[in-house]
């Protein structure tokens, strides 16, 4: 039962194979029994999903469920869940307890989907294996002293473990297509503004975008399905009308024409990653698609731009945490000089301290130009050589991650090794193009992920060109060895 | 040596929309402490800012105002800084790309000459909350209502040389933005704040001296005391051979002195820096237009109207339409009595010096313009002469009851039975045998100084209660009988 797809469970749903209670009790055993191994929750929500999994039974019983209905998932504690306490990963909200639904939450609610409990993550979605966490690192299951990628790396674990059958994320530079990548997951991070930002916890507002992690493409289409959309409470989200993901999901690919950066397939890359990206578009060919070299010349430039429009944007959204409203706040403050100081010292954890002042920094008077300004420019030199590209194909892939999971501790001592984890994908979230991840193969016996990455508002064509790869190969049924 | 001072405003309008320029929640004021602060006032995790168009509009109404620049583009940035009533830690207003640019009013000083005066910009931001230092020991309270109220912030060039010509620009302004309505102007609440930057040159020297800036100040009187004030101590110091230091100072309007708030070293580094949660604005030139046809009257149009519709001389008309509040209180008693020079006259004089003693706006008075109407008819038809509806007017102002009920109880109904006044008028004259011999004794071209002593007597022996008019007609052929 736990090894099903979203879509097979709906289907069994549907068919009165079983009903959403059992299946939540299975779950929320399963958790119970393993998740000390893999630490993918901060919160289980046991009695919340048992009372959801019981009013899906009905909405099933009364012919009212939707695709989604009575399919028990996981929340990545970066939305606000009404009620429950709401983290962000980090001793800075260990207390908080939203009083609110983010909109993808209460869209989830409102579609009768289970919630079992908000996963694990790097604190304030900031880093790549999910090892700032206040909450300690989650456990790959591949591997059990491997990294399982970060941001959200308990979302991923969550599924890749078998704890819930598809999970919510959020990517400001490859949180979600990284830890799919390296759980052998797959993952979409839409366009930006095609899913609402409101009540997700703001890392870098311009960059952030929900998506799904889920087992096939088939469930990403699916939970997408109620994720996207319009919100009028989020202003950057997109007025454009959304599709049905899984409609053309069997469209065949004949035609479709693939762009290889050549910046992605550089002689740096490890030689084991590009054998199986390499038949991974062989396969593609197979398919009926052409292949294509195509450049994207300034590459190069999207770390160190990333770098700074992310933590300037992190540095003004963390300021809310000063321990007034909500929140840590330190002990017997002695003025509000000493209240701001101890509270933002004590409730932050390193990596987020190291970010805001680099961004502080980077906002300074007189660095402004420099730094931000010259970022930004960057950011949109980055944006037209995907749009360039895109007018001579399709899709572009390439790989997700230059290697596979890393060993944990491995890269804690040096960020900007920890940074390169991200080199191919956090450029489509400077350039707000949607990207996925499936997997793609295994390395010395661990997954990696194969990245495509499309157009604007281009989601139904990536889950398309992704489902027909599942349909030819069987990479994405493996699971982690022992379960 | 001669001294000149430099002064620019910035005035800070409260918009009169009914929720906040990002959120939902009312801006009614007066509620209970945090009753009208919203999540998203609150700055909760997640939660995101949507622009109120009204605010929009009502910022485009005072560009058109003014008739300065509208920006096509208007960004939303970061002003960021930690205080416990800016619950964000940052305030969302506008630095380099202000919804209202260069524009210009003119404002007549006492001795009736015009100057004109530069604004130059207007920019949307919002509102900060409160900070209540009295209430708890060793603790501060924070009202987060007023956070998120609109505010246009209107900035001046350093225009104004004197006191008076800056208190002359803040009324100019004050009286734009109440009569397009889109504040209440109510100084005592808030709603209109104005900041004072002063500096002091040698006259013919055309650089500037250091300035200094004045926050808050809500009253005019408490404008010009503060610009007074800081005249003379800047230029007091600058004559013992000191140096001016560029600050923020605050007004104590009860020992009547401005004092330091902050120094220059300790101003923020604001780190201003384009808002991600909001698009920029884009403002169609037919939107403009169209707020510009369905402006309501302006203060000038209005005073020329007045001179023309009402033949009222330039400076009447400049005084009765110096505010929203005052022209339309004119208005209506010029339309109840059918006698706008009635009206005129006792505005201008008695009804504004009752306002003068009283430290009262017209809007506050407690007599309102169809009380006040009521009494001028009573004028009119010659139920009271001048000095009787003087003292019902006090009557009135001290909540006695309506005109006809005073005139009624205090028995002031002007006599203008003829038989009764000659009456009288024969007493008097037969009881002033000295003054009668000097009168027949006098040059006949003289006698007329000295009927004053005779309507005298009689106005006392009526009570105050005969006509004059009819006194006068009646005193002269009696006493020339004499003769």
């Amino acid at each position: 039962m736990l090894s099903k797809t979203i879509a097979q469970l709906a289907k069994g749903l549907k068919q009165g194979e079983f009903s959403s209670s059992e299946i939540t009790a299975q779950y929320l055993q399963q958790i119970a029994a393993k998740d000390s191994k893999y630490n993918s929750y901060i919160t289980v929500t046991n009695e919340q999903a048992m009372a959801q999994a019981k009013k899906a039974d009905e909405l099933i019983a009364n012919g009212k469920a939707t695709p989604m209905t009575g399919i028990p998932i996981a929340h990545k504690d970066i939305f606000c869940t009404k009620g429950v306490r709401t983290s962000a990963g980090s001793k800075m909200l260990d207390n908080f307890i939203s009083p609110y639904d983010a909109t993808i939450v209460e869209k989830f609610n409102a579609a009768g989907t289970v919630s079992l409990g908000k996963a694990n993550m790097d604190e304030f979605a900031m880093g790549s294996s999910n090892e700032n966490s206040y909450y300690g690192a989650a456990i790959n299951p591949w591997g059990e002293n491997r990294v399982p990628g970060g941001s959200s790396g308990g979302s991923a674990v969550s599924v890749a473990a078998q704890l819930a059958a598809g999970a919510t994320g959020s990517d400001t530079g490859g949180s979600i297509r990284q830890p799919c990548a390296l759980t052998n997951l797959t993952g979409i991070k839409p366009t930006y503004g095609r899913v609402s930002r409101f009540g997700m916890i703001a890392f870098a507002s311009s960059l952030d975008q929900a998506g799904p992690i889920a087992k096939t493409a088939e469930d990403a289409a699916m939970m997408l399905n109620v994720m996207a959309g319009f919100d009028p409470k989020d202003s950057t989200s997109a007025e454009q009308d959304v599709s049905d993901y899984t409609a053309s999901l069997n469209k065949p690919l004949a035609g479709l024409k693939i762009g290889l950066p050549k910046e992605f397939f550089s002689s740096d890359l490890n030689p084991q990653i590009a054998e199986k990206t390499q038949a991974a578009l062989k396969e593609y060919q197979a398919l009926g698609a052409e292949l294509k070299e195509i450049s994207l010349p300034n590459t190069a430039l999207s770390i160190p731009a990333y770098y700074i429009i992310a933590p300037a944007e992190a540095s003004s959204n963390l300021s809310r945490f000063d321990g007034v409203k909500f929140g840590y706040r330190c002990e017997n403050p002695t003025d509000i000089e000493d209240l701001y100081k101890r509270t933002r010292a004590e409730g932050f954890g390193r990596e987020v301290k190291s970010r805001i002042l680099v961004g502080t920094y980077a906002l300074s008077e007189g660095f402004y130009d420099a730094y931000y300004k010259k970022a930004q420019q960057i950011r949109r030199l980055i944006q037209q050589d995907f749009i360039n590209a895109l007018k001579e194909v399709d899709v572009i892939m390439g790989p997700t991650t230059p290697q596979p999971a890393f060993e944990i501790g491995e890269k804690t001592t040096n960020p900007v090794d920890m940074y390169m984890e991200d080199i191919y994908t956090l450029s489509l979230n400077l350039a707000g193009l949607p990207g996925m991840s499936i997997p793609c193969g295994q390395v010395d016996g661990l997954p990696i992920g194969l990245q495509i990455i499309g157009n604007y508002f281009a989601e139904e064509r990536l889950l398309n060109v992704a489902h027909m790869f599942q349909q030819a190969t069987d990479w994405h049924k493996h699971t982690a060895p022992g379960l | 040596m001669e001294w000149e001072a430099v002064i620019g405003l910035e005035i800070h309008a409260q918009l009169a929309t009914t929720t906040k320029i990002f959120s939902g929640a009312s801006t009614a004021f007066g509620a209970q402490p945090n009753e009208q602060a919203c999540a998203i006032d609150l700055a909760l995790p997640g939660t995101l800012p949507v622009f109120n168009k009204k605010a929009l509009e009502m910022a485009v109404m005072f560009g058109a105002a003014i008739d300065a620049e509208i920006g096509k583009v208007s960004i939303f940035d970061r002003k960021n800084y930690f205080y416990p009533d800016s619950p964000k830690g940052y305030q969302t207003s506008q630095l380099f790309y202000p919804i209202v640019g260069l524009g210009q009013l003119d404002i007549t000083l006492s001795d009736g000459s015009n100057k004109t005066i530069g604004v130059t910009r207007a920019h949307l931001e919002e509102d900060a909350g409160k900070s209540l230092h009295e209430k708890f020991a060793d603790m501060t309270g924070i009202d987060l209502n007023r956070a998120g109220t609109p505010l246009l912030e209107i900035v001046s060039e350093p225009d104004m040389r004197s006191a008076e010509e800056a208190v002359a620009y803040a009324k100019k302004i004050h009286s734009i933005v109440t009569s397009i309505g889109i504040c209440d102007g109510n100084m005592a609440e808030g709603s209109f704040r104005v900041d004072c930057n002063v500096s002091v040159r040698i006259k013919g020297e055309e650089k500037l001296g250091n300035r200094t800036e004045t926050k808050n100040i809500n009253s005019f009187r408490f404008i010009e005391k503060a610009i007074k004030g800081e005249i003379i101590r800047q230029i007091e110091i600058l004559e013992d051979g000191g140096r001016i230091e560029q600050e923020t100072r605050l007004y104590d309007a009860e020992k009547d002195v401005t004092r330091t708030m902050r120094s220059k070293e300790e101003a923020n580094d604001y780190r201003y820096f384009p808002c991600p949660d909001l698009l920029p604005i884009v403002i169609e030139d037919d939107y403009i237009e169209k707020i510009r046809q369905n402006l309501p009257e302006l203060p000038d149009a209005r005073k020329q109207r007045f001179i023309e519709q009402y033949q009222l001389p330039a400076d009447d008309a400049g005084i009765l339409s110096s505010s929203k509040a005052q022209a339309d209180y004119f208005e209506i008693v010029s339309k109840l009595t059918d006698d706008s020079k009635l009206a005129a006259n006792w505005l201008s004089g008695e009804f504004a010096k009752l306002l003068n003693q009283n430290d009262l706006s017209i809007d506050r008075a407690p007599v309102d313009a169809p009380a006040l109407a009521q009494l001028l008819i009573r004028v009119k038809d010659n139920t009271l002469n001048v000095n009787g509806a003087k003292q019902v007017l006090e009557a009135m102002w001290n909540n006695e009851g309506s005109a006809d009920s005073i005139i009624a109880a205090k028995g002031l109904k002007q006599m203008t039975d003829t038989g009764s006044i000659e009456k009288i008028v024969r007493e008097v004259v037969a009881n002033s045998e000295k003054q009668v011999q000097q009168y027949i004794d006098a040059e006949p071209e003289k006698r007329g100084k000295m009927m004053g002593f005779f309507m005298g007597q009689i106005m006392k022996a009526s009570k105050g209660k005969a006509n004059p008019g009819q006194v006068q007609a009646l005193l002269k052929p009696i006493l020339d009988e004499l003769c």
